[in-house]
Order: structure tokens, then sequence, then C-alpha cells
């Protein structure tokens, strides 16, 4: 039973939202603010976080920036409006690892859920490839779902590792943005390119990449991503 | 544009001032020109009759009567002799006889009505001739003999006298001529001034056009210099006061519309959180139903039916207000069309319900925004499966040899679309009639198509086919992304 730690400050959609997945059966806790999602944070220990992105007093960016700070691991789903104020962009720049757009029923948020929750387990076309792959620098487990760089562990959200383990999976080939969304997130096709970059981005960030040259993941102009050994 | 220039205000002005100019030199040189010749004439007419008199007068009396014509000669060489210039011709005359001071000088000057005149009166009588383009004064006189008694009797001797008039003449050429060349500097002094009143009006009459079309352009804060107190400066003055006033009423009306547009955004956004709640819960609803009383799990489903219909509503309120207010943002990804295209069928289970003609994978590749894409290939194709009629095809072609545009085209079998519906299916809300009310949707499905495929830089036709069924046709630029350089992300 996952453990779903829901963080919004209207009543009505923390009670519906709540009683909803529970019924889908989760275990579920609720906070109305940042501060106090952040408390139970240490108490309850969910599996999952989904954070409102507008938040009365600490921004949802703050929340996530927080819980970033202190676990990489653990999977945020960001519930926003689309075309808010606060940019998609922002809140995944800021860590989160996949976002629903309000209103959203039940059943949605309960596939996203499950999704990100099966990123941190399970390779995606993986299957007979060795167990442990080192590409120059980098190592990555497939069944022990680590990455290690000049043999030091890297601490990697769930999209992070997914997306990693899917590129890397094929060396060379070419991912569209579109393809990666249905691959990691498991959206549908016509889903938001910028989920895609932005994870991009902060996975090339935690691999030391250089800037302007990227030694393991390569932007294909106007096709995708491909991941290259050096 | 050339007829235009020729009837500008400068030529207008200098063509004026032209003719004024002109007619007042010409009118004044004709009055002076009048007025001297008569004077000049005048006076060297009478000159010359008064001399003629006292000629006649100091030696009629010499006269023998009936005079021979030896002494009418004589008198025709004396009197021609007593003027000093030398240039009199004298003819004197009596019945018959003919005497001339220039001998067998033929007199062409002498009219027949000045004898016949001279004949018929005893008075002096005087004529300009001009012969032969020298003119000249002819003056005739009978010589009278007085009575004691005082009556007077023609004596029948006539004196004729012809003064050639080149002097006067002259003087009057100078005349003219001297009108002639003041016209010249007057006329050119006139252009000058035109120019210069031309100048005066048209600096600010441009200043007033440029001005203009400013404001046409959208810059209303435009006003204008105003120098002096003259006309022109009350009406660059009236101008500034209509500027202001229209930039007041425009501004006014832009906060306006901006707040309705916000009134707009915020009760969409307002309506969202208790929506986001419902939605939220309607699954539980739909899931419970079936263990209720029939009138309470009928209410139930109704709640959670039109929940869902209500957030749609709400969703595509918030679309198209967000188009209005300018904040739709694109977020481009180069995909395939084709691929796009055959994904949106597939999502809505509508692959085997529509033909399709795609091209081969990678032959249509641009860069757009996929969720747009997939909301106006989505609306288009349900809009034809609701309202036209199966089959119900979709064509996506790319035109241009460099593939710099996509043509998507849908299909429908059905009774196409009422003229009078046509111009207005793109509209919000727009219901046409009972036939093609809205079943479902929010109404602004279209125009959110519509608004999806101008952001794009595109356009979006609806008309009927010739065979039969609506087509709704939209052309989209493709941008490629040619670079293959890292972008630094």
């Amino acid at each position: 039973m996952p453990r779903v730690l829901l963080i919004e400050d209207d009543r009505a959609v923390r009670e519906g939202v709540a009683l909803a997945l529970r019924r889908q059966n989760h275990d579920v806790a609720a906070a109305s603010t940042g501060e106090e999602g952040l408390e139970q944070l240490r108490s309850f220990r969910p599996d999952i976080v989904v954070l409102d992105l507008m938040l009365p007093g600490m921004t949802g960016l703050d929340v996530c920036r927080a819980i970033r700070a202190v676990d990489q691991a653990l999977p945020i789903i960001m519930a926003t409006a689309r075309g808010d104020e606060v940019d998609i962009v922002i809140g995944l720049e800021a860590g989160a690892d996949d976002y629903v757009v309000k209103p959203v029923t039940a059943r949605v948020l309960d596939a996203r859920i499950r999704a990100v929750l099966r990123r941190s387990g399970g390779v995606p076309a993986g299957e007979g490839l060795p167990k442990i792959d080192s590409y120059g620098e980098l190592t990555v487990d497939r069944a022990g779902l680590t990455v290690r760089l000049g043999g030091e562990p890297i601490a990697l959200a769930p999209s992070e590792l997914r997306l990693l383990l899917t590129l890397s999976a094929s060396p060379g080939q070419v991912f569209s943005r579109q393809q990666l969304l249905e691959a990691v997130w498991e959206h549908d096709y016509h889903g938001d390119a910028r989920l895609v970059d932005a994870c991009v981005k902060r996975l090339r960030t935690k691999m030391s990449e250089p800037p302007r040259a990227p030694r393991y993941i390569h932007t294909v102009r106007g096709f995708g991503y491909r991941f290259a050994a050096p | 544009m050339k007829r235009r220039r020729l009837r500008g205000l400068r030529p207008r002005l200098v063509v004026a001032f032209g003719l004024v100019a002109g007619v007042a030199a010409a009118t004044t040189g004709a009055l002076t020109f009048r007025e001297a010749r008569i004077g000049v004439l005048q006076q060297s007419q009478d000159a010359v009759i008064g001399q003629l008199r006292a000629q006649l007068n100091e030696r009629a009396p010499e006269l023998p009567y009936p005079p021979g014509e030896s002494a009418l000669q004589q008198i025709a060489t004396d009197v021609a002799d007593a003027d000093a210039s030398g240039s009199w011709r004298v003819l004197v005359t009596y019945r018959e006889l003919r005497a001339s001071s220039v001998p067998g000088d033929r007199f062409p000057e002498l009219t027949p009505a000045v004898r016949a005149a001279v004949a018929s009166s005893r008075a002096t009588v005087f004529q300009r001739v001009d012969e032969g383009g020298r003119p000249s004064l002819v003056v005739g006189m009978s010589v009278t003999f007085g009575d004691p008694d005082g009556s007077r009797l023609a004596s029948g001797v006539r004196v004729f006298l012809v003064v050639p008039q080149t002097t006067e003449q002259a003087y009057v050429d100078a005349l003219v001529s001297a009108v002639e060349r003041a016209m010249v500097p007057a006329l050119g002094l006139a252009v000058v001034l035109a120019l210069f009143a031309a100048r005066g009006v048209l600096v600010p009459v441009r200043a007033l056009r440029q001005a203009t079309r400013r404001m046409a352009e959208g810059r209303l804060d435009t006003r204008l210099d105003v120098h002096g107190s003259d006309e022109l400066a009350e009406l660059s003055h009236a101008f500034n006061e209509t500027a202001a006033a229209l930039e007041t009423s425009v501004a006014e009306l832009r906060e306006m519309e901006a707040r309705a547009r916000r009134f707009a955004a915020d009760v969409s956004h307002e309506l969202r959180t208790p929506l986001a709640a419902m939605s939220a819960v309607t699954d539980v609803l739909d899931e419970d139903a079936a263990r209720l009383d029939s009138d309470t799990a009928t209410a139930v489903r109704l709640i959670s039916e039109e929940t869902v219909k209500l957030t749609r509503l709400v969703d595509d309120l918030m679309e198209i207000s967000r188009f209005d207010a300018g904040a739709a943002v694109l977020h481009l990804d180069e995909i395939d069309l084709a691929e796009s295209i055959r994904r949106t069928l597939a999502a809505r289970g509508w692959s085997d319900t529509v033909d399709t003609r795609l091209p081969p994978p990678d032959a249509a590749r641009g860069r757009v925004d996929p969720r747009r894409l997939d909301v106006v290939v989505a609306n288009l194709v349900g809009n034809a499966l609701k309202h036209g009629g199966a089959p119900v095809r979709v064509r996506l072609d790319v035109h241009g040899s460099d593939g710099r545009g996509a043509v998507i085209e849908v299909r429908d079998s059905g009774p196409g679309i009422p003229d009078d519906v046509l111009p207005h299916v793109f509209e919000r809300f727009y219901k046409s009639d009972t036939a093609r009310s809205r079943s479902e949707g929010s109404g602004l499905g279209l125009a959110i198509t519509a608004e999806n495929v101008r952001i794009h830089g595109g356009t979006v036709r609806a008309a009927n086919h010739p065979a039969g069924g609506a087509v709704f046709t939209v052309e989209l630029p493709l941008q490629r992304d040619e670079s293959s350089e890292e972008h630094p992300s």
C-alpha cells in the first residue's frame, strides 16, 4: 500500500483527493501548508509526495527544494493548473518528477502515482543486457538501480534514474522527447516536452557534465536525445 | 501621384500668387500706359495744332485770293520749314489745285474721312494713323476769312499736315517694355512669396499629417508643437486636444477590456478549485452509484457526468481567456506530424473509424506544440464524427519542395454545413440549429482549434466538398531545426 503525502491548501480538494486515493488503496496523509507537509515528511515517511504548487506562505517550489535537499530519491508529483503563473519548468528544475494539471480525476492521479513509483524499480527495455554497465567513468547497475560516477554513487530522483536507464539501454539510438515521455513518464504522446528537457538538465548537473560539451547525454537538434559512451 | 503633386497646395499657391502678381502688374502697366500715351500724344498734338494755327494766322493774310499754285506751294513750304525738326509734310489744296512741301508726296496717310471732315467743318480736324508701322498725326484745317461783322467764311483753301510720331511711339514703346520688364521681377517675387507662404502652411500641415499617421499606427501619445496663434496653430491645438481625448477613451476601453478579460480568467480560475475537489470524487460516485437506490443513483450519476462537462467547459474557458490575454505560449518540439495524428486518433479510439492518408515516417517533420496539434486534430475529427458522419477522412500533405508547410484536411460524409452557418463555425458558443446543436463539449472546441492554429502562424478554413460533406483545412507553416549543434541545456 503506497504511502502518499498530499500537500494542498484547499480543504475540499484535500479531502476529495485524499478520499479518492484511499479508495484506490493508498495510505494517505494530508497537510494544508508546506511547513506542515515538511513536518509530516519525518513522521509519516511517505513513498511519494503530491504537492500543490500554489500554496499560501511557503510555496510549493520551496517545499520541493526543501525535500530535495534532504532526499534526492523521494518521488514528487506537482499539481499545477495549466497556464498558471508558476512555470512548470521551474517546478521541474526544482526537482519534481512529474506534474498533473488540476482538476484531475482520482483515476488519472492514481495512474501517475503508480507510474512514478514504478520508475524507482524495473528496467525498461533492459532484458538481455548485462546487469552492470560501464561507460567511461559512469557505472550503471541495472539490478541494484544505482549509478556511480568515478566510483562515487549519485543520488538520482526516480524520473532521472529511469531516463538514464532508458537512454543507456540503447547507446547511440536517438530518442525523441515524445518517445521518452511515453517510456519514462508513461504520458501520452502529446505530453509536455519540457518535462524531458528539465529532467535531462537535472541529470546532466548531477553527472557533472560540462555545460556545453556533454559526454554521455547528447542533444540531437530537432530529434531528441542520444546516449553515448565517451 | 503625379496628378496629386500638381494639385498640391504649393503649386496652387504659386499659380495663384503668380496670377495675382501678373494681373496686378499687367493692369497697372496697361493703365499707366494708357494714361501716359494719351498724355504724350495729346501734348504733341496740341503743340502741333497750336504751331500750325500760328503759322497759318501769320501767312493767311498774305495769301492772294483765289490763290495760284505757286502761292499754295509757298505756304506749304513755309509752314513745313517753320518746324524745327523738319519732319513736317504739308499739303495745301484749293479746289483742284494741290501743293505739297515735299514734291511728289502722295500723302497716303490722308484718309477720305479727314478730307470729308475738313471739307464739311471749319474746326480743326486731326487723326492718328498708322501707315506701314509708322504712326503719324494728320491735321487738317480750312483757312477762313473773317468778315468785319464777325462771321467767318471758308476760303476753300485747306491745309493738311502730317507729322511723324515716331518719337512719341518710341516713348510709348519704352513705357511698354518697362512694364514688361517690371513684370518679370514682380512675378519672380510673387513666386518666392508664394513659396514662403506655402512653406508656412505646409510645414504645420505636414507635421499634422505625420502626427495623424503616428496616431493611426496606435501611438496615441502623439502631440504637436504649437507655435503662434494663427488658424494652423489652433488646428494643431485642436488636434492635440482630440488626441488627448482619444488616448483617454482608448485607455479606458483597454482598461475595461482588460478588466473583463481578467474577470473571465479569474472566474474560471475560481471555478477550478471546487471543480478540482469534485473531479477527485467523481470516480467514487460512479463506483458507488450501483449500490444506492435508483433515484439517488440517478442524481449521483448526473452530478458525476455534469462535473466532467463543467470541468471541460472551465478548462476551455481558461484556454480561451489565455488566448485573449495573449498569455498562450507555444511549447515547440520537433515531431513527426503523421505519427502525432496517428497517436491522436489512437488515444481516442478512432483508429478504426477514421480513414487516414498520411505521408511516410519523417516526411512531415516540423516544430509544433504537440499538445496544441493534438487538440486541433481531436477537435476537428470529433466534430466531423459528431456533426458530419462516417466515413471521416484525415489527410496530411506536405507542400513546397522544402516541406515548408503542412496541410491537414478533415472531411466527413455528412450533409455539409449550411451556407449561413459556414462563416460562424469558429465562433464561440455558436449554435446553428438543433441538428448541429451541442450534444456534448463546451461550444468552444472550434474556437480553440482556430486559436491554436493561429498561434502556430497557420490558417484553418471550413468549406463544403462538392461531392458532399464538410471539409476543414488546416495549413501550418513548418519550421525545421536545422542546426545540429548541442543546445546548452
